[in-house]
């Protein structure tokens, strides 16, 4: 692409824009987001309800700003579980070898043996549908690529001069894992965090929309678009504006990280 | 190549058993006794003491895998707990109701995306392929159960044209079908169309900079033969290897899309039985869909060779 420049900048305002109106809803929203009125039953957007009402009246720009608080939270609780285990795991198996390191490989390609969001599917049988369970589920489902990335960047870093000199110094295996390897393994694991939240994000959405997420009557993107399908052809809005805001997410998040792997790791570049 | 091709199948044998392992202990790590959550609050003691006995909770936890192992070999994968029909039955006709949508899908996208990178890469910074990267990156950004739900809005309830509820199988009418396949696999192509792009350009753009193809330039070869038998050759293993994955991702998620479209397929079964609590079906999914997918990923592998014989030697 000609202008990475540009597309960074578009990533990097669609998610500041999130931000911005994820922490606006933490303090006001134009209506209370679970206020029921049934003098407003599916209105469409109008100036008093910019994005409309759903069935139940309630008004759907105030449920978006409370939904866009609920992916962002669960985003990035789920990233930091898996980034926090992943990388832990990561640095254990590759540093140490041997017998910890096929046990950690091991149970690596089983959790990748399972597809998609599949394994999140079989956890959330375990933990329950709810906020938390998907935080564990997906925490647990993503931690297996980030411990398969930080593994393989610390196979390589082990064998390198400084990692040697700092043992030689005779240095502690933690001190040298903390000080020397993990600082350069931090820029795969930006970059592999960055499209993680992406995938959080999605999955949530998608959990929720098939009723294993957040219950209503909490509003998330997800269950709003689940809850407006039997009414999207007379109320067009509902099913237009949760998905659009999903879908921005996304774009932003993937502009951003595309840029972020060109510049901080050439060698993650094509990969999905 | 016969040694290669049995390397790659022992290889799959220990990932087929941790993954039955982990299906099995998945299970088992739900708080509380299987037996009294799968019969509710109004169960008496003795019909828990049943029914533990008939699950086989009584036994040692390796005598218990042993036995669940012996069954899924034979294809007993147990009766589901909300209606006691056989699981194995059940998750089969599901699985075959949900690969149909799969497969077509990645090979409509396959046929389309690749040629798609191909040309982008080739004509690297032109408008062409600023529009083609672009798209692809906005298709990949668009969930695809919002995705659905438009194609739905529009070709269903707008213009009329398709099917919006319902299901028919193209056992029992091969022209209905097909009309309710349309939308699902659509929405899936659409979605698919985006990663399969940029990953064929990625491909095709390293391959595009090696001395070889300046070579073949050089020897005044044409650029379509260029393109055909000395980049696109190259430069398609990734791409192979990532509709493997792709096949395998889209089975594992596709209850979103099964869930918009009204279609009784593997992703909604499972979703149902999460809900219903219905252990044995949920482990049949969990199974079916793993195994399936080392198994498409095995495939790929030994596929892998017709484009590039050179993974054969090393």
């Amino acid at each position: 692409m000609k202008m990475p420049g540009l597309n960074a900048m578009i990533g990097a305002f669609l998610i500041a824009v999130l931000l911005v109106i994820a922490l606006v809803g933490l303090f006001w929203t134009p209506y209370d987001p679970m206020a029921l009125s049934f003098t407003a039953r599916l209105a469409p957007p109008s100036v008093d309800h910019l994005l409309g009402t759903d069935e139940f009246g309630r008004d759907v720009l105030s449920r978006i700003m409370v939904g866009a608080r609920a992916s962002i939270w669960i985003g990035t609780l789920t990233v930091g579980f898996a980034t926090a285990c992943g990388t832990a795991i990561g640095l254990l198996g590759g540093y140490s070898r041997g017998w910890i390191d096929r046990v950690v490989v091991a149970l690596n390609n089983t959790l990748l043996a399972f597809p998609g969001i599949l394994l999140a599917l079989g956890l959330l049988a375990v933990f329950g549908a709810n906020e938390y369970g998907i935080i564990f589920a997906l925490g647990i489902a993503y931690t297996p690529s980030m411990a398969r990335v930080v593994r393989v960047v610390v196979l390589s870093l082990r064998e390198r001069e400084f990692v040697e000199a700092s043992r030689v110094m005779g240095n502690g295996a933690l001190y040298t894992l903390l000080r020397h390897i993990l600082p350069n393994c931090l820029a795969p694991i930006t970059v592999l965090a960055t499209s993680m939240f992406g995938w959080a994000i999605l999955s949530e959405s998608a959990l929720s929309f098939l009723g294993l997420g957040v219950p209503p009557p909490a509003p998330t993107w997800g269950n709003m678009l689940a809850a407006g399908r039997p009414f999207i052809e007379q109320a067009v809005w509902l099913g237009l504006f949760p998905g659009l805001c999903i879908a921005l997410t996304l774009l932003g998040i993937n502009l951003l990280g595309d840029a972020l792997r060109d510049r901080l790791d050439p060698r993650m570049r094509g990969t999905r | 190549m016969l040694r290669f091709t049995l390397n790659r199948l022992v290889m799959a044998v220990p990932t087929l058993v941790l993954v039955s392992i982990a299906v099995f202990s998945l299970v088992r790590l739900i708080p509380g006794d299987p037996a009294a959550l799968m019969l509710g609050d109004i169960a008496q003691p003795d019909q828990i003491a049943a029914l533990r006995v008939d699950l086989g909770l009584d036994k040692s936890i390796v005598q218990q895998f042993v036995i669940w192992t012996g069954n899924v070999l034979r294809g007993d994968f147990g009766r589901s707990i909300v209606n006691g029909e056989p699981v194995f039955a059940l998750v089969t006709e599901r699985f075959l109701v949900s690969a149909q949508i799969v497969v077509l899908a990645v090979a409509l996208a396959g046929c389309l995306a690749v040629p798609a990178g191909v040309i982008a890469a080739w004509r690297q910074n032109s408008l062409a392929d600023l529009v083609l990267v672009g798209s692809a990156t906005v298709l990949l950004s668009i969930p695809t159960f919002w995705l659905g739900l438009l194609l739905l809005l529009l070709f269903g309830l707008k213009l009329g044209w398709l099917p919006v509820l319902g299901y028919v199988s193209i056992r029992d009418n091969i022209a209905a079908g097909l009309i309710y396949l349309v939308l699902p696999v659509m929405t899936l192509v659409i979605h698919e169309t985006g990663a399969l792009i940029r990953m064929s350009r990625a491909s095709t753009l390293e391959v595009l900079r090696l001395d070889y193809v300046t070579h073949a330039r050089a020897k005044g070869l044409s650029e379509a033969a260029v393109l055909w038998k000395h980049v696109f050759r190259n430069a398609f293993g990734p791409t192979w290897t990532m509709i493997g994955l792709i096949l395998g991702h889209l089975l594992g998620g596709i209850a979103v899309i099964e869930t918009v479209f009204t279609v009784p397929g593997l992703g909604r079964l499972m979703v149902d039985s999460i809900l219903a609590r219905d252990y044995p079906v949920i482990q049949g999914c969990l199974l079916l869909v793993a195994v399936s997918y080392v198994v498409i990923n095995l495939f790929v592998d030994l596929l892998y060779p017709i484009f590039d014989p050179r993974v054969v030697a090393e």
